[in-house]
């Protein structure tokens, strides 16, 4: 599997990461040693096998509906690279 | 339901997609308060709702609960196996980068919803419904070149409602939005306020061409809309819009339009140059879900009536008119309020009245449920439970009427005085000294002393006159202070007179 | 006395008999981390947390005075994995998108070390967001295998591991998604547990694959980690996947016989490339373990060589979309670069992720994203089924199986570097257990020369894989073992001993 700079590029683009032209290619031949690596498992057969994705057995994981307000909610706002009145403030998004 | 008849007209085609926010106390995978009139921006914000490294998701009970409700609710298939699954994409207001959400198995499928337009039955269908995560609010303050971002609302808990494109007017789509929310109000699962953002619609329009029989090959999403009267008008104005241009035999884009509120129109906000990938996979934070047949039922029987079940029973108990059901039925806490009015009065009625008596009560309580009531609670912005007036008093109040105790001018009177500072009808009808005259006797003698002092008028009546009888009733009243039974007066005058 | 390769339990002992305070022990231990674990000596730590440790010991002491029953774990110091939310203590999981980043929680372990009054005197190095098996992609350099500071500690606790094998903290916090802290724990000589999935909360701990993360332990003994587990296992209303099942006291069940005990040798785990004399490390522990009373059984799971493989699609899945959270807009990173807002988020990320996490972020969106994901992610959480299967058939037959942890010994610092597959390569004997979420340890077997210069001895691991939730069996196992065999016992040269 031999990845295309285009794809690398859609990929990060996806991703929200800025590459350099030559970080594509870099990346373009990593990412398609990678995917030549896991081109094996067609190998294995999975007809009618059905996927996994949790180990543990467990369902119906749920919590009463409880409010409290939260001791971190100060300290949260303080961890925001900015902020405002308690907004976050960002770049505008409009 | 494909629809069958095809016909040469230009034929809106809709669905429908609608966000609800659930009424729960926390939010849907941690447990900060879960409250959208909160004021203070970032006030109910914690470790998970941010997104704080490590943190993970626990999901909240009553907010599956109030899903499968709702799921039934809207005759879907509850399933007993769902899943929750991210959606990844970038924005300042989705804290973990994705939004957990339910993808291939959502908690209900296959419904339908029966509405009913200018009286005609209309079946749309529902695809499914899904429980979800809300993201945070984005702030553009005017001309500042900043935004700010608010996360109150992010991870609180809504069911997305996806409709099959069945909707074939904006009237249609209004009236589906109105039973919807009347639904979700009555199950207890939330407020469903489209002003407030608790009901949230994008609607899908595309428009056939006469005769075409397949879907059309676009459609156009509308966002921004946040009421009932939008959504009928940026749906109406987007058929409008697709017809034009379809009459030119060009199709519409795919866009995504925003509804401008103060221009009236859409505006196209962004082309889907960029196609989303939103990356779904099953989130493994969280187990499956897996709800039982017993559960299932055990909510299925736990439904309250429905709106289209109390229609049917008001038309079949109480012979309201179609109109004041609706009105009725479109406020909940209304409609609750006049039921314990009706049974308030069905108490005393039963051994005294006969059924007849009992109808006209029952239509009696919907009307001053329906006017002055309703204008009452609305002119001070509360609702029937609220109100200082009871249902107990309030069927009092009715019944003094029906008696002819007091005037129905007098009740009004009476009821104002209730609404404003509570009090038993009686009380107040005595206070004001509002007691109806129905002893004979007294109004005889008063409609004596006014033959005697107007003659002419008299000899006016009797000459053929109809105005001056009522004139003498008039002259009656004032000498009765306005107390006098109108129906006794009028059937004394015209007695004497004879 | 000389107190740095003490086990717990012996330390413990010292703390009861009042021959020691948890102040001194701590101050001890809180000497030789500056002294060894720096920057300039082993970078095992990225943060020393002195003056909190201190204040915890002191309360420690206060509690063994009180009470003679404390638990074996109290005021005794550990480092824990820089991955573990610590409040008020800056935790970078490596990384320079968090560098310095404070959390305002801490994870659930690292509150159940609190209430034992264990005392945490720092955070150690690991691969960045513990992506990686040799510590080189963390931002802040490799840590060093104290018995060579020229060859890698393994990773991703390649922090954690160095820090015990040097005798700089009695225990360390690890985390494992597919090998991260056998392959360690096997490079640096010192005992590693992994726990079943869902046996100890993942709750501040940032997720890499949240399906896999295990958090676990690393120390001087079997029987240290047993100590360690009985007091982090357990559910936890704050990570919906973590079990109910009790918590067996570990430690007091452990035996030092193994009759009646079935232990399984996998045959696909003796692979082609593995060094022969690490191979004959491990045949001469099996040979103990028979000793021991075990019946040796051959088995087959024949599926072992596609685990790597769905784990390096799984794997780098979540990883995307667990590190989308790095955005630069709520906390971490923001580049200060940004004129818009676009530029937040692709500049933030760039700048603050190394080139191994970028490249499974990549990885893993191109696994998730539209046309593609049937191929991959389907795929393998299909045959991710089978390898569980496999295993469940193969437990009916045997109590627990035995291979190596790692096919070699620890490489030269540099051999990682732009080899994409490394990590999946490095830790293919740990990583299909990883996938079935079951519990394994690494205990020390013995040494075997450096494939590169024979004159260098460096230690060989012995994995122990248990059935799921089966913690007891490979403790009993590794137990056992270390009753008569002293691999466990030894320790570098160079660290002040």
């Amino acid at each position: 599997m031999i990845l295309t700079s285009e794809q690398v590029r859609k990929i990060a683009a996806l991703a929200r990461i800025k590459l350099t032209d030559d970080e594509v290619e870099k990346f373009r031949k990593e990412l398609s040693v990678v995917l030549d690596y896991v081109s094996e498992l067609e190998k294995v057969n999975t007809d009618g096998v059905e996927e996994i994705s949790q180990v543990t057995g467990l369902e119906n994981v749920l919590r009463e509906d409880t409010a409290r307000l939260s001791e971190f909610r100060d300290a949260i706002i303080a961890s925001f690279p900015e902020s405002k009145d308690g907004f976050l403030k960002i770049k505008s998004i409009l | 339901m494909e629809e069958k008849n095809i016909t040469n007209e230009y034929t809106p085609v809709v669905g429908l997609e609608i966000h609800v926010q659930l009424k729960t106390k926390s939010k849907m995978f941690c447990d900060s308060p879960n409250n959208p009139d909160e004021t203070v921006p970032n006030m109910n914000i914690c470790e998970v709702c941010t997104a704080q490294p490590g943190t993970l998701p626990v999901t909240n009970k009553e907010a599956v609960r109030l899903g499968a409700m709702l799921g039934l609710a809207l005759n879907c298939k509850i399933a007993n196996i769902s899943k929750f699954d991210r959606k990844s994409y970038f924005y300042p207001d989705l804290p973990k980068g994705y939004q957990i959400s339910q993808y291939d198995k959502p908690i209900a499928e296959h419904g339908y919803l029966d509405i009913s337009v200018d009286g005609v039955v209309k079946r749309v269908r529902i695809r499914r419904a899904h429980l979800e995560e809300d993201a945070g609010k984005n702030i553009h303050p005017e001309g500042l070149g900043y935004s700010l971002v608010d996360y109150n609302r992010a991870g609180c808990p809504l069911i997305e409602i996806v409709t099959e494109p069945d909707i074939t007017s904006a009237k249609e789509a209004r009236v589906f939005l109105e039973e919807l929310r009347n639904i979700v109000r009555y199950i207890g699962a939330g407020s469903a306020d489209m002003e407030k953002g608790t009901m949230r619609l994008e609607p899908n329009i595309s428009v056939r061409k006469p005769g075409q029989q397949e879907l059309p090959n676009y459609k156009v999403e509308v966002k921004n809309i946040n009421s009932f009267k939008f959504a009928e008008a940026a749906i109406e104005y987007e058929v409008a819009r697709h017809i034009e241009i379809l009459k030119e035999g060009q199709t519409p884009k795919q866009v995504t339009m925003g509804w401008n509120e103060k221009a009236s129109q859409t505006v196209e906000q962004r082309s889907k140059e960029d196609v989303n990938d939103y990356r779904y996979f099953p989130d493994p934070d969280l187990p499956i879900l897996n709800l039982s047949d017993e559960f299932i039922s055990q909510l299925q029987s736990a439904l309250p009536e429905l709106p289209a079940a109390k229609r049917k029973r008001f038309k079949e108990e109480y012979g309201l008119p179609d109109e004041d059901i609706q009105n009725l039925v479109n406020w909940k806490e209304l409609t609750e309020y006049f039921e314990e009015v009706v049974s308030e009065i069905q108490a005393w009625v039963k051994a005294e009245h006969t059924n007849e008596d009992m109808l006209k009560l029952m239509k009696m309580a919907a009307n001053w449920c329906l006017q002055d009531f309703s204008a009452l609670l609305n002119a001070s912005k509360i609702n029937p439970n609220e109100s200082r007036i009871t249902q107990e008093n309030f069927a009092e109040l009715l019944k003094h009427i029906a008696d002819g105790k007091i005037s129905v001018t007098a009740g009004k009177k009476v009821f104002s005085e209730m609404f404003e500072h509570g009090g038993e009808p009686d009380h107040i009808i005595e206070d004001l000294g509002l007691t109806q005259i129905s002893d004979t006797s007294e109004i005889e003698s008063a409609i004596d002393s006014v033959i005697k002092s107007n003659e002419k008028a008299v000899l006016d009546y009797k000459a053929g006159q109809q105005k001056s009888f009522g004139f003498l009733v008039g002259m009656a009243m004032k000498e009765l202070k306005g107390k006098g039974n109108p129906q006794l007066v009028n059937e004394i005058l015209k007695k004497k007179l004879e | 006395m000389e107190l740095a390769y003490l086990e717990i339990s012996e330390l413990a002992e010292k703390l009861r008999k009042k021959e020691i305070s948890s102040v001194e022990l701590t101050k001890y231990f809180l000497e030789r981390v500056k002294k060894y674990g720096a920057e300039n000596g082993l970078n095992a730590f990225l943060t020393v947390t002195e003056e909190e440790a201190l204040t915890q010991a002191e309360e420690a002491d206060r509690i063994l005075s009180k009470d003679p029953n404390a638990s074996f774990l109290t005021g005794i110091p550990y480092a824990a994995k820089d991955l573990f939310s610590t409040k008020g203590i800056r935790t970078t999981a490596s990384s320079k998108i968090l560098d310095q980043f404070v959390p305002v929680f801490n994870a659930t372990v690292i509150e159940k070390l609190n209430s034992e009054r264990s005392v945490l005197l720092g955070k150690t190095n690991l691969d960045e967001f513990a992506h990686g098996s040799s510590t080189e992609t963390s931002a802040y350099g490799p840590s060093k295998n104290p018995w060579d500071t020229t060859r890698i500690p393994g990773g991703s606790s390649g922090g954690s591991a160095a820090a015990v094998a040097a005798g700089l903290v009695p225990f360390a916090l690890a985390t494992e998604t597919g090998g991260s802290i056998r392959q360690p724990a096997s490079l640096c000589g010192v005992s590693g547990w992994k726990p079943t999935y869902g046996r100890v909360s993942r709750y501040g701990v940032s997720a890499m694959t949240s399906s896999n993360d295990s958090p676990g332990t690393i120390a001087r003994s079997v029987k240290d980690l047993a100590y360690t587990a009985e007091i982090l296992a357990g559910h936890d209303p704050k990570d919906s996947t973590t079990s109910v099942k009790d918590i067996p006291n570990y430690a007091a069940n452990l035996r030092s016989d193994l009759k009646g005990v079935k232990i399984g040798v996998p045959k696909e785990y003796f692979i082609p490339g593995m060094q022969p004399e690490v191979e004959a490390r491990i045949h001469e522990a099996i040979q103990k373990l028979k000793e021991l009373g075990a019946e040796i059984i051959e088995v087959s799971l024949p599926l072992t060589k596609y685990g790597s493989l769905v784990y390096a699609i799984v794997t780098p899945a979540e990883i995307s979309s667990n590190l989308a959270r790095f955005d630069g807009i709520r906390y971490g990173h923001r580049s200060e670069d940004a004129k818009e807002l676009s530029d937040i988020y692709d500049k933030s990320r760039d700048e603050g992720f190394g080139d191994e996490a970028k490249r499974r972020i990549m990885t893993g969106t191109y696994a998730l994203s539209a046309g593609y994901y049937d191929a991959y992610y389907l795929k393998a959480q299909k045959v991710r089924r089978l390898l569980v299967n496999e295993f469940n058939d193969v437990f009916e037959k045997v109590d627990a199986l035995v291979c190596a942890s790692v096919p070699n010994v620890a490489q030269k610092i540099g051999t990682a570097k732009d080899n994409p597959l490394f990590g999946y390569i490095a830790d293919q004997l740990n990583i299909p257990a990883s996938m079935a979420g079951l519990p394994a340890l690494s205990v020390p077997c013995g040494f075997a020369k450096a494939e590169d210069d024979s004159s260098v001895l460096m230690p060989v691991g012995l994995q122990i894989i248990g059935p799921q939730w089966g913690e007891q069996n490979i403790f009993n196992i590794g137990h056992a073992y270390q009753t008569i065999t002293d691999w466990h016992k030894k320790y570098p040269k160079g660290f002040g001993e």
